[in-house]
């Protein structure tokens, strides 16, 4: 009995030990440009844009496999972004872009399925069965991964609302140079 | 700003036109009470109030209406008694036209008080007593800040705020609010400065009047000539004298670091009427439900100033002054800060000091050329930025730019583009530029939000998945606990 233990638990620290050399001798250095990318994208791993989540995205988009417009969320601005930072040009005209949307649950069609709130990648939707739905507009993303799910096309996406507290002045009309 | 300046007056800064009289020599008028009041739910910087009236309810004059909300925000009293019809929307005294949440109230004219009683000396009450006093009557800064006053008085003791400067400058052309209530009410401001004083801590009080205004100066000095602590000092009149950074200069030789606020080198600012708000909410137990506005511009017939309660429709106060023409441009506040307004049908709020309906030849702008360089705005501006790099800057799309250049010093004080040869509107440059650099901060702040409630889905996932693997596991053991047992008794019979 002792026996047995004694070998077993050499075995296992040998072991263990040799695992942690080779964890530190053939570690793979990730990619830091991957990891800044990432560090940009909206992070809501929403799949989109065909890559597993926001991590393959940015691989993809770091190898160059994957142009710099391949995130619809993250729209216009992302895209100048990724582009200043990767060095690419980049018409910005070219990019689709409807600014900032959210979802929004039409509550006469909704019929309280609770399909959208689990595949929302944020937790955005509040929900029970059989109760109409709503979106927490501070939480959504506006990936519209709900929009594809709801079986009554009850979810649609619409602009951010403009507030007095998000309004920008507009840049003023540029006078012939 | 040098030694030269001592001698010379402010080097910085532009002198307009004042046009400031004959309105500021007309006598003070009230506005006829309007039938209807529309009294916005933020007048303030911070979290727009709470109503706590139903539509249909009676209220009295100076009831509560709405509470304040969060850290950083003021109440909202009915300026008048009567009913209120509705909790509804209103357009909002902003350049953008959009619409602001707002009690609707229908008056019966009878200007009915609610029951309301002083809270005895003021002096003898704690300072904490008198900030909570000053907040439950939504005093704001009426100088067009609008910041609560309490907040700013708890700031102004926490940093041991040595000196009070109390600003009299007024120096935006056609405005004469401010210079209304101290000619008027200057044993208030005086009364009420002293109660501020004695909130913040502060060993003495200096009013900064600019020089343009005489009977202000008179009657203040007059009013003030009991108190030893209380000095009333002319200033030159030079605009942004009232931006709070150039008075605190001129009066103390303190200069207010970037980035900074002005308790932070031992000052507090408040406006004459903010102090006249804080006598009223004190002595006599009256929230802020009115003020005092200057109509001015040439499109009107009667120019002066008005009593006008909040809430009341800028075509209402107009009306009072007499249209000699239609004005071509509607303008909330002075001419070189006031924000433009889409029409006449918003509603009076308490940084409102002016309505100006200015003719097409006062609102005339010179058309727009290109930057020549002339350094002309450099010169002007006075807090010693170069708003022709930073607009240079955000015209190409370089935003970071711009504020390598101090975009976030610029008081928006318009000087620069008011004496641009070119006409270049460079204050909307920075106007457009702040806006879209919060826009990109909140968006930044979103993402990160984002990031961390799909990190929290992840988290609730797994733990879903692990909680249900332990209850499979569990019913299969208690299963086969209960198969086991049902099988033992069988198992005996037989054997």
């Amino acid at each position: 009995m002792l026996m047995a233990l004694l070998s077993l638990a050499c075995l296992g620290t040998l072991l263990g030990l040799a695992l942690g050399a080779a964890a530190k001798k053939f570690h793979v250095e990730a990619d830091p440009l991957a990891g800044r990318i990432e560090s940009l994208m909206p992070g809501s791993n929403c799949g989109q844009c065909g890559y597993p989540g926001c991590p393959g995205a940015a691989a993809a988009i770091a190898t160059g496999s994957a142009p710099v417009t391949a995130c619809p969320p993250g729209g216009r601005t992302l895209a100048q972004a990724l582009a200043e930072m990767l060095g690419v040009t980049l018409d910005p005209a070219a990019v689709a872009d409807a600014g900032p949307q959210v979802a929004n649950v039409a509550e006469e069609i909704c019929i309280g399925c609770c399909r959208c709130l689990k595949v929302c990648p944020t937790d955005a939707i509040l929900g029970a069965a059989k109760q109409i739905h709503n979106v927490m507009r501070e939480a959504c993303t506006g990936c519209g991964s709900c929009v594809e799910r709801c079986p009554t096309e009850a979810l649609r996406m619409q602009p951010v609302p403009v507030t007095l507290q998000h309004w920008v002045w507009p840049k003023p009309a540029t006078a012939a140079a | 700003m040098g030694v030269l300046d001592r001698f010379f007056g402010p080097s910085w800064g532009v002198h307009p036109d004042d046009r400031k009289r004959p309105a500021a020599d007309a006598p003070l008028r009230r506005l006829p009470l309007p039938e209807r009041l529309y009294v916005p739910l933020q007048q303030h910087v911070g979290g727009a109030a709470r109503p706590v009236v139903l539509a249909g309810q009676k209220v009295l004059k100076g009831q509560l209406i709405a509470e304040a909300q969060g850290g950083i925000s003021a109440p909202v009293h009915a300026p008048t008694s009567g009913r209120v019809l509705a909790i509804g929307e209103i357009t909002a005294p902003h350049p953008s036209g959009l619409t602001q949440a707002a009690i609707i109230l229908a008056s019966d004219g009878e200007e009915r008080w609610i029951d309301a009683e002083p809270p005895g000396d003021p002096f003898a009450l704690p300072a904490e007593e008198i900030a909570r006093l000053t907040a439950a009557a939504g005093v704001v800064g009426l100088g067009g800040a609008t910041f609560p006053a309490a907040v700013k008085f708890n700031l102004g003791r926490r940093l041991k705020v040595d000196t009070l400067i109390v600003n009299g400058g007024e120096c935006e052309p056609y405005l004469s609010a401010d210079d209304a209530v101290m000619r008027h009410r200057a044993a208030e401001v005086v009364d009420g400065l002293r109660i501020v004083m004695h909130a913040i801590g502060a060993r003495q009080a200096l009013v900064g009047i600019e020089d343009n205004k005489p009977e202000a100066l008179a009657a203040m000095r007059a009013a003030a000539a009991p108190h030893g602590d209380v000095a009333i000092r002319a200033v030159p009149a030079r605009y942004p004298m009232g931006s709070d950074k150039q008075l605190i200069q001129v009066l103390t030789g303190r200069e207010v670091p970037a980035d900074a606020r002005a308790a932070e080198v031992g000052v507090l600012v408040h406006n004459v009427s903010t102090c006249a708000a804080v006598h009223r909410a004190l002595r006599r137990g009256e929230p802020l439900v009115e003020r005092i506005v200057t109509l001015n511009g040439g499109a009107l017939r009667a120019p002066g100033n008005l009593v006008a309660p909040l809430g009341a429709l800028v075509a209402d106060l107009l009306a009072c002054a007499g249209m000699a023409e239609p004005p071509a441009r509607l303008i909330l506040g002075g001419p070189m800060m006031g924000t433009p307004l889409p029409h006449a049908d918003v509603p009076l709020v308490k940084g409102a000091s002016g309505i100006l309906a200015l003719t097409a030849a006062e609102a005339a702008r010179p058309p727009e050329g290109p930057c020549i360089r002339c350094g002309s705005c450099t010169r002007a501006c006075p807090m010693g930025l170069l708003p022709l790099e930073m607009a240079g800057r955000i015209r190409a799309g370089d935003l970071a730019g711009a504020t390598g250049f101090g975009l976030s010093d610029c008081i928006s004080c318009g000087c620069c583009a008011y004496v641009c040869p070119s006409g270049i509107p460079l204050v909307q440059y920075f106007s457009h530029a702040r806006g879209e650099l919060a826009a990109a901060e909140r968006a930044r702040l979103r993402g990160d939000a984002a990031r961390r409630l799909a990190e929290q889905r992840r988290q609730r996932l797994e733990r879903e998945a692990r909680e249900k693997a332990a209850a499979a596991a569990r019913r299969k053991a208690e299963r086969d606990a209960a198969k086991a047992r049902a099988s033992a008794p069988a198992e005996a019979v037989s054997g």
